[in-house]
Order: structure tokens, then C-alpha cells, then sequence
């Protein structure tokens, strides 16, 4: 069997863009904004790709789930070096837990030895599609990587954890959600984009592989946060400590 | 009807962290909420005190197993997915502890999360920040559903002390896997005060240029009983470590004084910071964006004002 990493992507609004809400405050206004692969999967992504390169894997796909404009990404990801692209097409958004149960249909047919994530999506934010696609596949899970050392069935995931680093062994096959520090991706060149129009992607409507897209979590409504009022400005180091004295700031 | 909340504790095996107080407080804004804390442990019995002692838990439920002697999500969420059944919400703190275990458990429960909650508006509605904090969203969860949550524990204060909750031991419910084992831990001990707790934060950035003037900062900390802290540049440039990191990707804080220092604001950083109740900034270029929502600016070179700030404490 073909030594197999899968990554999934997600689409998302560019991380440069600042983000307009709409004025019914059903949403974020998503026309015409400028739309990448999530950087946390592109993390994950370059992460498969130098596994690969190092004899590691033999193939890498991508997949994602999500309208036909996510072809763009998937083209992106395959100019990057993956292997081949896997769209599963829903017009709708899917959330998570859903995400997880179609990702787990498409494991079923790939049988990855390795399935890598972004730890989060910056849309959502939510940091819930591993480790729910590692609950209903019953393997491990090593979020948050910043380092991973694939061994003999076995991975070992350095993950960043809010005490510092810590480490996990996980027998393989394993999900592995990755973080910021992991790697720098590449940067795409034109030929290699010329190349990828030729790979393959392959386009699996929803429907087809039996999973409900329903909906758990209803959008109330999309509001902006409460904005900070600007301050004051001071002149100099004195002013600042002295302005602080004043407020209590520097005692408890 | 009334709710019945299990949380679950966070802890190092003989400290309930943080966060645990936090989401009880989460919990009791729930209406006529019945709290249960589950403290999954080698020997449960130090942290369990703490979690009884905090007020408004009603029950500590202890799971002692010896593959708890380390947080793994993968031992601890069949635990708490075999718990769950009679609670109508399960939640733990929004800690990479937190982020880590919550989804599996809710995906064992069949049920979706409610990442980051930082409002209850009724037990079934929730509001929660997306986009980096730039929208902030209600959703609601089907009112026949078991809610899986993290809380959001900056926005939370965390719930007093002088409960006196029963503890009650449990067999394990499940046998945990064995395919995923802790190797090591790299948490540098440190006597400063915890970054996540902290009442004053002294934060630094790229401006900084290396990890001998960061030392700087944390001079200026230890003077200030502050914790420090550093935007993602500071940390990928290895002038801080990855546990200082603020903001999108890093922790989430709500001091009460958050000095940044040579740090542009970028929205993934001010994202972390939005609860502070003083913002101080510290920037040399009058445009930087973090500007616009410092309560105190002051324009200028660091290497200059941080000496003289440190003199006239
Ligand atoms: C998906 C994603 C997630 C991210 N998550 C995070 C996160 O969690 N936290 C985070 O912080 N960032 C995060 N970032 C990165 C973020 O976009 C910024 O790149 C980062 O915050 C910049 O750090 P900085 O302000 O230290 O550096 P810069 O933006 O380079 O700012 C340095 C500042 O120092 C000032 N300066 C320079 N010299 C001096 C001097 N001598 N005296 C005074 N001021 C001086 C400059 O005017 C400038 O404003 C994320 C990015 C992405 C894409």
C-alpha cells in the first residue's frame, strides 16, 4: 500500500484582510474578498511535503470540503507539490463535527498513515476538526505540533502547550493538528503553478459519500466586538510612570 | 428545566489550574445550574479538595488511573464521554489543555462545541469571538442537546473560594488506549507570576532585536511583579519563548496593565489583549496601529524609555 499523508485545507478569508460585518449582522461580508488556504494548513501542508521529500511518504493529497470556488486553493496547494486534490463539494458551510465525519470517509478510502490539520481555521476559530476526526477514527491525536519526528509506526509530536513544550509518542495512524512554529511554507513559483493545472482533483459531491450535512449550532447573529476608546498620549517616561502612579496601576 | 454542568478540571497533578474557577463561573451564570467538577488524576485527592472548596460546585467527581498522570486527551475524553450522558453541558477552560481534549470528547458525544465562550444568554445560547475577535457571534445550540463547550476564561472572574462541594470516587469508566503516551515536558519553573493570571503584563516585540534585551523586559517585570509576555515576531525570533506568546495563537489575558513594547498591534495580537483593562504602548513609530486602542501612548524609542521607566520605579 502507498505510504499516504492527507492534509486537509480550508479556504478562508485572507489573514491581511480586515473583515466587514454585515449590516443585518447575519454574517461577514465574504463577496469579494480576498480568499487563501487557512495558514495553519498551509503549515501542514509544507509539513507533508518535506515528509515526502525525505522519503517519508510516497504521496501527499490535499482535500477540502466547501463550493466550487475552493479549486482555487486546492490548484494552490498542488502547485505547492501535493500530489493530487480531493473536493468535496458543499455549498453550504460544514461545521466541524461534520467536516471530521467526511474527512473520516475519505481516510476510509485513502488509508493516510498520517493525517495532518491546522490546529485552527481563522474564520471560525473554532480548533475542533483533528481532534474530533481523531475521536470518531479511535486514533491518536497530537495537536498543536511544532515539531514531528515520524518513526518506525510511531510519531513523535513536540506541541506547544501554554505550560511550554511537550512531548507525545502516538502510534501511527495519527492526526496531527499543527501550529505556527512548525515550518515556513514555500513560496509558490509560476511554473509550478503552470504544472499544477495538470495533476489531479477530483470533485465528490457531498451527497455521494452518506454524510448528513446537518447543522448543530444556529447563527444567532454576527456583531463587531466593543470597540476600545483611543487614549491618552504622554510625553516621556516620567509622564508614563507618573500617569500610572495616579491610576493605581503599578500596585495591587 | 435546570441544568446539570460537569466541567472539566485542569490541573498538574497536585494544583486545580486556573481556568477550572473560571469555567465554574461560566457555569453558574447558566440558570439554576447544578455544577459537578471531574478531576481526572493519578491521586485525585489534592486537587479535588481545591475544586470542592471552589463556590458553586455542588459535586467532585475523582477518576484515579495511572495513564492520568499526564493530560492526555486521548485517555481522558472516553472517561468523559462514558460521564457525560446525564449532564446538559459538559465543559472545560479554554487552555491548549482545554482546546486539546474538548472536540474529542464532544465528538464521542456526537455533538458539536461551542469553542471560546465568553457570554452565556441562556443555557442553550452562547456568544463566542471568531475571526480573530474581529466579530463576535451567538449561536445556539438545538435545545434537545448536550452543550460541549470550552469557556473563554478571560472573560470569566474566576469563582471564590469557601464551598465545601462532596467528593465522590469513581471507577474509571473505560479502559484508556494505550497508543498515545507522554514522552516529556520542557515547562521551564519559573517564580514569576503566570502569564495567564497576572494582575500587570509587560510585553515585548520584534523591537527588541534579541534575547539580551528582552532580559531588559523582564528586569522591568520583576520590578512591577509582572508577568512577561511577547507578540508571535518576538517569539518566532527566538528572542522569548513560545509560552509568552499573546494573542490569536498565543494566550488570551485580561490584566489589569498591559504594557507593549515595540509591538505594532497587529489584529492577531490585539486579539489576546482586547480585555485588558489599561493598555499601555510603547512604539517608536506614532502610525502603529496599536495606538488606537492604547489607553496610555507614548511615542519614542524603547532602548531609551525602558532604562528610564526601570529608574523611576
Ligand atoms: C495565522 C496567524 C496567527 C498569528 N498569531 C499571532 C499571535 O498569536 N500573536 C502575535 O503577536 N502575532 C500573531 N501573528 C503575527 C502578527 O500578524 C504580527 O506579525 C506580529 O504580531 C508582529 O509582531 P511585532 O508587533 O512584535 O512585530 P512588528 O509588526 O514588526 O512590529 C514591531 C514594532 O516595533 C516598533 N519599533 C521598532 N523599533 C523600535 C524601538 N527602538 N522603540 C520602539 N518601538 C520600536 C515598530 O514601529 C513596530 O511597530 C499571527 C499571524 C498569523 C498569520
Amino acid at each position: 500500500m502507498m505510504k499516504r499523508i492527507v492534509v486537509g485545507i480550508k479556504r478562508v478569508v485572507d489573514y491581511n484582510v480586515r473583515i466587514r460585518i454585515k449590516p443585518d449582522g447575519s454574517g461577514v461580508v465574504l463577496d469579494g474578498v480576498k480568499m487563501s488556504v487557512n495558514p495553519f494548513d498551509e503549515i501542514a501542508l509544507e509539513e507533508a511535503l518535506r515528509i515526502k521529500e525525505r522519503a517519508g511518504a510516497e504521496e501527499v493529497v490535499v482535500a477540502t470540503i466547501g463550493p466550487s470556488d475552493c479549486q482555487a486553493q486546492l490548484r494552490t496547494c498542488l502547485a505547492m507539490g501535493a500530489d493530487r486534490a480531493l473536493h468535496v463539494l458543499s455549498d453550504a458551510p460544514t461545521e466541524p463535527l461534520t467536516t471530521a465525519r467526511i474527512l473520516l470517509k475519505l481516510i476510509e478510502r485513502e488509508q493516510p498513515f498520517l493525517v495532518l490539520l491546522g490546529k485552527q481555521a481563522i474564520d471560525d476559530d473554532n480548533g475542533q476538526t483533528g481532534q474530533m476526526l481523531a475521536a470518531l477514527w479511535q486514533r491518536p491525536q497530537a495537536t498543536f505540533a511544532s515539531k514531528i519526528e515520524l518513526g518506525e509506526g510511531k510519531a513523535q509530536v513536540t506541541r506547544e502547550v501554554d505550560a511550554g513544550l511537550e512531548t507525545l509518542e502516538v502510534d501511527l495512524p495519527a492526526v496531527i493538528t499543527v501550529d505556527l512554529r512548525l515550518n515556513e511554507p514555500r513560496y509558490v513559483k509560476l511554473p509550478e503553478i503552470m504544472k499544477a493545472k495538470k495533476k489531479p482533483l477530483e470533485t465528490l459531491p457531498l451527497e455521494s459519500l452518506g454524510v448528513a450535512p446537518g447543522a448543530h449550532l444556529t447563527t444567532v447573529r454576527v456583531a463587531a466586538p466593543p470597540q476600545r476608546q483611543k487614549g491618552i498620549q504622554v510625553e516621556n517616561a516620567a509622564a508614563l510612570v507618573a500617569t500610572l502612579k495616579e491610576k493605581g496601576l503599578l500596585t495591587s | 428545566m435546570s441544568a446539570s454542568i460537569l466541567i472539566v478540571a485542569e490541573h498538574d497533578g497536585t494544583t486545580l489550574g486556573a481556568g477550572t474557577a473560571r469555567c465554574v463561573a461560566c457555569a453558574a451564570t447558566v440558570a439554576q445550574a447544578e455544577i459537578t467538577v471531574v478531576v481526572c488524576a493519578t491521586d485525585a485527592s489534592a486537587v479535588a479538595r481545591q475544586a470542592a472548596a471552589l463556590r458553586g460546585v455542588h459535586r467532585v467527581l475523582t477518576v484515579e488511573h495511572p495513564i492520568h498522570a499526564h493530560p492526555l486527551a486521548a485517555a481522558i475524553a472516553p472517561q468523559i464521554a462514558a460521564l457525560g450522558g446525564p449532564y446538559t453541558h459538559v465543559l472545560g477552560p479554554s487552555s491548549t489543555f482545554g482546546k486539546d481534549l474538548m472536540p474529542r470528547i464532544a465528538a464521542l458525544l456526537d455533538t458539536a462545541q461551542v469553542s471560546d465562550i465568553m457570554a452565556v444568554e441562556g443555557p442553550h445560547r452562547f456568544r463566542r469571538p471568531i475571526y480573530a475577535g474581529n466579530a463576535i457571534v451567538t449561536v445556539e445550540v438545538p435545545a434537545d442537546t448536550k452543550v460541549v463547550g470550552t469557556v473563554r476564561t478571560a472573560s470569566f472572574r474566576a469563582a471564590g473560594v469557601g464551598g465545601t462541594a462532596q467528593i465522590e470516587k469513581i471507577d474509571a469508566p473505560v479502559e484508556p488506549p494505550s497508543h498515545t503516551r507522554f514522552v516529556s515536558t520542557s515547562a521551564a519553573k519559573s517564580d514569576r507570576p503566570d502569564l495567564q493570571t497576572a494582575a500587570r503584563v509587560i510585553s515585548g516585540g520584534r523591537a527588541l532585536g534579541s534575547a539580551e534585551a528582552f532580559q531588559m523586559l523582564y528586569q522591568l517585570a520583576d520590578k512591577l511583579g509582572a508577568a512577561v509576555g511577547a507578540s508571535r515576531a518576538a517569539v518566532d525570533a527566538g528572542y522569548a519563548p513560545n509560552e509568552l506568546q499573546v494573542g490569536q495563537t498565543g494566550k488570551i489575558i485580561a490584566p489589569e496593565l498591559y504594557v507593549a513594547i515595540g509591538i505594532s498591534g497587529a489584529i492577531q495580537h490585539l486579539t489576546g489583549i482586547k480585555d485588558a483593562r489599561t493598555i499601555v504602548a510603547i512604539n517608536k513609530d506614532p502610525e502603529a496601529p496599536i495606538f488606537e486602542v492604547a489607553d496610555i501612548g507614548l511615542v519614542g524609542d524603547l532602548f531609551e524609555i525602558v532604562p528610564q521607566i526601570e529608574k523611576l520605579l
